[in-house]
Formats: C-alpha cells, sequence, structure tokens
C-alpha cells in the first residue's frame, strides 16, 4: 500500500491538528479565505469536504453547510479549482461520497470506477480520501486507485466497528484513522466520551497514526484527548458553526476568517498542550 | 455483501450505522421466523388489520378494458393501504429488539399513518418526517397521525417531498438508534430494510395467488402493481416469482420526459447510484422529481425491482400523471371504488396492456384508498 509522504510528515513531529471545511460554503472566494485561516492557525492537515447532494446520515451543521455550498455553486470541477488555486502548505484531504467519485469518470464520458476522480485529485495535489459511506468490503478499486496516484485513504472506525469489519478497515487503511469519538452524526457538543479511550485501545496494533474526531470544539478537548493517546484531533462541526454564523450574519468575510483563525489556534495548542501532558505510558497505547 | 440483489441493494452506510443495521439484520433473521413471533404477527393482521382482504373480480372495468381484471383488495385493510402490513411486522420486531420508540418518513402519509396506528396500538412513542409539499396535499392523513398521537416533523429541505424525508429520518436515525427503529415504509434504503419489507409485504401475494385461483380457476395471466419504492409491488410479485405469469410495475410518468419519478423506465443511465445507502436507478440528473401522486414521487427505486428488471424477470412501464387521473376517475365510476392515486398508475397499465391484448386476466393490487386524495380531485376534476 502506498503512504503518501505528505500526511506522514505532517504526523512526523507529534500529534496532528486536522480542521475540516465544507469547499465552497458558503460560496467560493469567501471559502478559500476561511480554509486558508485555518492553515494560518495552525492546522496539520486540513480536510476539505467536496459537497454532494446526497450525504447520508450527515448532522444538520454539515448538511446545511453541503446545502449552503450548493447554492454557492459548488461541483467536483469547482472544487479542483479551488484546490488549486488555494495558497496553503499542509496536506490536503478530500472529504466526499462513493457515489460522486465512482461517477465522476463517467460524467466526463470516461468508464466508470474511481479511477478518473483519484488521478484529478492526485493532479491537483490532495493527498488524501475520506469517504464515509464506502464500506471497507468494497472499497478495493477505490484503494486500487489510491495506490497508483500516491494517495492515502482513510476509514472511519465507530465506537462499535469490531470484528470483521474493523479487519477489512486495518488492512486497506493508511494515512491515518478517523476514530468517531462517540456514536450520533457529526455536531459540536462539550462532552468527549470516555468511548475514545476504549476504541483507541481497540486500534493499538494498528500502525497507522490514530485521529480522534466527532463533537471536539475546544482546545481543552483537543488537549485531553491527546494526553489519552490520541495521534490527531479533527474538528468540523465548530468550524462549520463560525462559517454558519458569518453566513446568517452577513458580516465582513475577514472577519469570519479571523474568528476560525482563532478557533484554530486554541485547538491546534491543545493539541500540542496535550502532547506534552502525555505521560510515557500513554504511549504504549 | 449482504442484502445483494444481482448488482444491486447492499448496505452503503456511515460506519457508524453498520452496527445496528447489522444487529437489525440478524434479529429480522433469527426472530421473524419463529412460532411466536409468526402468531403475534398472523393474530394482528387478522384482528387488528382485518386480513385476509378479498380479492375481487371487476366485472364492469373487465368488459370497457376487455380483459378480466380482478382487485387486490389493500385499499381494505386498515388504515386505507398495504402500508399497515410491514408497519406491524417492523414494530414488532422492534419491540422484540427493545427499541422504545418509533420513527418513520412518509409521503403520502400513508406510511405514516400506520405507523401512527401501531405506535398507539403498542405503545410506543412515534415521530414522523414528511415534505411540507406532501403536508399541503395530503392534510387528512397528517390530521390523523396527529389524532393517533404522532408527532408529524415538516421537512423543508431541497425538493420536500418523499425522499428529503428520508434524509431527515435517517438523521434522526443516526442520532438515536440506541432506542430508536427507523421503520422504512418501502422496499428501499440499506440492508436489511428491502427484504425486510419484502417478507412483510409478502402477505399480499401470498394470500392473493391463492384467491384468484379460486375465483377464477387457474393464475392470472399477469399481475400489475404501483412502484413507488416499490414494497406493495414486490409484496404482491414475491409470491408468483416462480410461476409462468407476467409481472408489471407501473412508475410514475409525471408530466413529461424531463418531470418524473420513474428511474427503471426512463432513466437513460445505464449505471447503478449509490442512493440513500442502496445501490439502484435513480433518476437523471437533469429531470426534476415529480409525480401527482405523494406516494410515488421518489427518484429512486428499491433494488429488488432493479434486478428483476435487469434480469428481464419484470418490465416497468411510466404511467402519465393524467392517465392515472383517469383510471382513477374510471374505475370510482365503473366500480363503486374510490382508488388512491398511487394504485391509479396500476390501474392506467393494466388498461394499456388489456387494450395492447397483452393479457387475458390480469390481477391488479389495488394497494390503498382514494379518501387522501379528495382534495387534488375536487380540484382536477371539479367536484366543489
Ligand atoms: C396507497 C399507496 N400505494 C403505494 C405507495 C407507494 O409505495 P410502494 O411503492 O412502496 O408500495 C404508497 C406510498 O405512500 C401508498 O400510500
Amino acid at each position: 500500500m502506498a503512504e503518501n509522504e505528505a500526511i506522514a510528515a505532517a504526523f512526523a513531529d507529534g500529534p496532528a491538528f486536522i480542521p475540516y471545511l465544507a469547499v465552497g460554503d458558503p460560496d467560493y472566494e469567501a471559502s478559500k479565505a476561511y480554509v486558508e485561516a485555518l492553515a494560518r492557525g495552525g492546522a496539520d492537515i486540513i480536510e476539505l469536504g467536496l459537497p454532494f447532494s446526497e450525504p447520508i446520515a450527515e448532522g444538520s451543521t454539515i448538511q446545511n453547510a453541503i446545502v449552503r455550498a450548493l447554492e454557492g455553486g459548488m461541483t467536483p470541477s469547482r472544487f479542483f479549482e479551488f484546490v488549486t488555486e488555494l495558497d496553503v502548505d499542509v496536506p490536503l484531504v478530500c472529504m466526499t461520497y462513493y457515489n460522486l467519485i465512482y461517477q465522476y469518470g463517467r460524467s466526463r464520458g470516461g468508464a466508470p470506477g474511481p479511477d478518473a476522480f483519484v488521478e484529478r485529485a492526485a493532479e491537483v495535489g490532495i493527498s488524501g480520501l475520506v469517504v464515509p459511506d464506502l464500506p471497507a468490503e468494497e472499497a478495493d478499486p477505490l484503494r486500487e486507485a489510491c495506490d497508483d496516484h500516491g494517495l492515502d485513504l482513510v476509514f472511519i472506525v465507530a465506537p462499535t466497528t469490531e470484528g470483521e469489519r474493523l479487519e477489512r478497515m486495518m488492512e486497506r487503511v493508511s494515512g491515518y484513522v478517523y476514530v468517531q469519538a462517540r456514536l450520533g452524526t457529526t455536531g459540536a457538543k462539550t462532552d468527549v466520551s470516555d468511548q475514545t479511550t476504549r476504541s483507541l485501545q481497540r486500534l493499538s496494533e494498528w500502525d497507522v497514526p490514530k485521529a480522534v474526531g466527532f463533537g471536539i470544539s475546544s482546545g481543552d478537548q483537543a488537549a485531553r484527548i491527546v494526553a489519552n493517546g490520541a495521534d490527531g484531533i479533527i474538528v468540523g462541526s465548530a468550524l462549520v458553526d463560525i462559517v454558519a454564523e458569518g453566513a446568517s450574519s452577513e458580516r465582513p468575510v475577514e472577519e469570519t476568517a479571523a474568528e476560525l483563525e482563532a478557533k484554530a489556534r486554541e485547538l491546534a495548542e491543545g493539541t500540542r498542550e496535550g502532547a506534552a501532558r502525555r505521560s510515557p505510558d500513554v504511549d504504549a497505547i | 455483501m449482504s442484502g445483494e440483489f444481482e448488482e444491486f441493494g447492499g448496505r452503503h452506510v456511515p460506519e457508524a450505522l453498520e452496527e445496528p443495521l447489522a444487529q437489525l439484520a440478524e434479529a429480522f433473521d433469527s426472530v421473524v421466523p419463529t412460532e411466536e413471533f409468526q402468531e403475534e404477527f398472523q393474530y394482528y393482521l387478522k384482528h387488528y388489520g382485518g386480513r385476509p382482504t378479498p380479492v375481487f373480480y371487476a366485472e364492469t372495468l373487465s368488459e370497457i378494458y376487455g380483459a378480466d381484471i380482478y382487485f387486490k383488495h389493500e385499499d381494505l385493510l386498515h388504515g386505507g393501504a398495504h402500508k399497515l402490513n410491514n408497519a406491524l411486522g417492523q414494530a414488532l420486531l422492534a419491540k422484540h429488539a427493545g427499541k422504545e420508540r418509533l420513527i418513520a418518513e412518509t409521503g403520502a402519509g400513508q406510511h405514516g399513518t400506520a405507523t401512527a396506528m401501531v405506535g398507539a396500538l403498542l405503545d410506543m412513542p412515534v415521530t414522523v418526517y414528511m415534505g411540507t409539499k406532501d403536508i399541503g396535499r395530503q392534510e387528512m392523513n397528517v390530521f390523523r397521525m396527529r389524532l393517533m398521537g404522532a408527532e408529524v416533523e415538516p421537512v423543508t429541505r431541497g425538493n420536500k417531498g418523499l425522499a428529503e424525508a428520508v434524509d431527515a429520518a435517517l438523521e434522526d436515525f443516526a442520532q438515536n438508534m440506541e432506542e430508536t427503529h427507523y421503520l422504512v415504509g418501502s422496499a428501499v434504503g440499506p440492508d436489511p430494510f428491502p427484504r425486510m419489507v419484502r417478507e412483510f409485504q409478502s402477505v399480499i401475494g401470498k394470500e392473493a395467488r391463492e384467491q384468484i385461483q379460486e375465483l377464477h380457476g387457474e393464475l392470472p395471466d399477469a399481475c400489475v402493481a404501483c412502484v413507488g419504492g416499490g414494497s406493495n409491488a414486490i409484496g404482491l410479485f414475491s409470491a408468483f416469482l416462480d410461476d409462468d405469469v407476467a409481472l408489471y410495475g407501473a412508475e410514475p410518468g409525471g408530466t413529461d420526459d424531463s418531470h418524473h419519478s420513474a428511474p427503471l423506465s426512463k432513466s437513460k443511465q445505464e449505471e447503478p447510484q449509490i442512493f440513500q445507502g442502496m445501490k439502484t436507478k435513480v433518476i437523471d440528473d437533469d429531470t426534476e422529481n415529480h409525480s401527482v401522486s405523494a406516494g410515488l414521487d421518489y427518484p429512486a427505486v428499491g433494488p429488488e425491482h432493479a434486478a428483476l428488471q435487469s434480469l428481464g424477470r419484470a418490465e416497468y412501464h411510466a404511467i402519465t400523471d393524467d392517465e392515472a387521473l383517469d383510471a382513477f376517475q374510471e374505475l370510482s365510476q365503473a366500480e363503486g371504488i374510490i382508488p388512491a392515486l398511487e394504485p391509479s398508475h396500476a390501474i392506467a397499465l393494466a388498461k394499456k396492456l388489456a387494450q395492447e391484448d397483452r393479457h387475458d386476466t390480469i390481477l391488479v393490487n389495488l394497494c390503498g384508498r382514494g379518501d387522501k386524495d379528495m382534495q387534488t380531485a375536487a380540484e382536477h376534476f371539479d367536484l366543489s
């Protein structure tokens, strides 16, 4: 399995802070400013949501972000253009749904299957993919395309993932594994379940970094989770909330960007702090 | 992978939904075949639902159409549509599995009503998601659901119809899966829903197969049913799959080639799509999802129908809004039976098959009664 070097490097000197935003939310230019603000705030990797009209079982925060982005005219081609124009120097991971990846080649008159999408993603500098509705047992064609083009394929492990499903993911994952901290759809929550520790223990044998996400919204939470052994922190809804507020209040883009940068900084600092607090024996899990 | 019908079906959901669906599949496989479950299910179907529903020979309509037309009277099931079969089965299963709350999506409001009924009957709280477009055109069912104690949650996103109601219900399920059962109303969605809904609706075909032989002396030449998600159709078809009986699904052809909800008969793409957790046929991107009938107004179709079409075992034809409305009036006047707009599509297709001389004996699933559609009918036929 190919390993993307940029992603490996992002985890090389300590736990990574990985923010998420839906690209094009609420429009192309503002969204670019927002993603760049995250990079300035200390993101180590950025997850870019490519809006899809039928996201299944997303929480309303991200669902609404996707609707705003689609209404703002976001499409796969615009997404790739966006990534090309983006002025950031951290690795980018694209999060989208399998139907879009699968149909991309055909919609351009080519063969069905994931290769055309992955090829284009690699061309614009995407380092990895997260595909929430792709069962690991159906992932081989995408895994192969990712290998061919040097992308990582990240899987999401839920608190309930066990047995065969867990093993299939372990065999196919690269880059990092997305550890879902609790059940429910995405959305910022103030509590961080102790399920996280148990999940991290279950994955202790995996040789990829473990990034924890779902419901993280403060630097304190980030620090605690990293202190408990996480190799990375993924934050989506708490950041999307800031974009949503900006979109509804119609305040200037710069103000929202500044707020995003500040939130990113808080979360990035929390991530580093957690690493410093980590007791030596935690590394063992 | 589980729940596949040829290349269609499967379980394409976020990982967090895998486990609850796997557990549901396990409960379905282990509990439903037991004598205890079947006894309870059959008890309620008979004494609460009024099963068996009769098969009726429509003499006048047969004369008009030029073939023998028989109706399976699912409109006489308690609640006024076939939906109760499935709602009862799933709610009883949910109780067995220790679930405390039911949620459902609804288009025409018939499935929401059936879920509200079983929720009241079995003392489980019910939330029904319904697009505001459908709340407007199926108001009587909204009143019925609320009267029986269900909460009706209006869904305002997108096309404000059945597909969006499914999205909203899936989202609720993902948040509350530990205590909540998502009582899916048609043979759609991720495994195990398509095969579970078929199992609970298969009573339609099993009864009808016996009844028509009693009444007519032999099997029909053809079976016809309307297809929204495809639950009443698969319920009827499932008993005839191994017989020399032609199977026809009537899809909602809407107003024209760019306004319909007929993926099997009108979509131009060969490839299945992944939609709401299943691999299946979906209408083309440049088509606007539309049907005069709220219950058929769904851009995709149950995966087993996509498979039956690809195998050549069943044919699917589009019936326009106007053809369905004509059949609605025709049956009302010929037999004194007011059908729902959904099965009016099946009746219109039976009429075509008869007039083209393709079959002599046609069994139509009259899967719902038309009371809920009187507002639409009053406007269309100027009845006030
Ligand atoms: C009377 C009736 N028939 C048919 C349908 C369509 O569903 P299905 O295709 O699952 O039978 C509905 C759905 O609401 C309905 O109310």
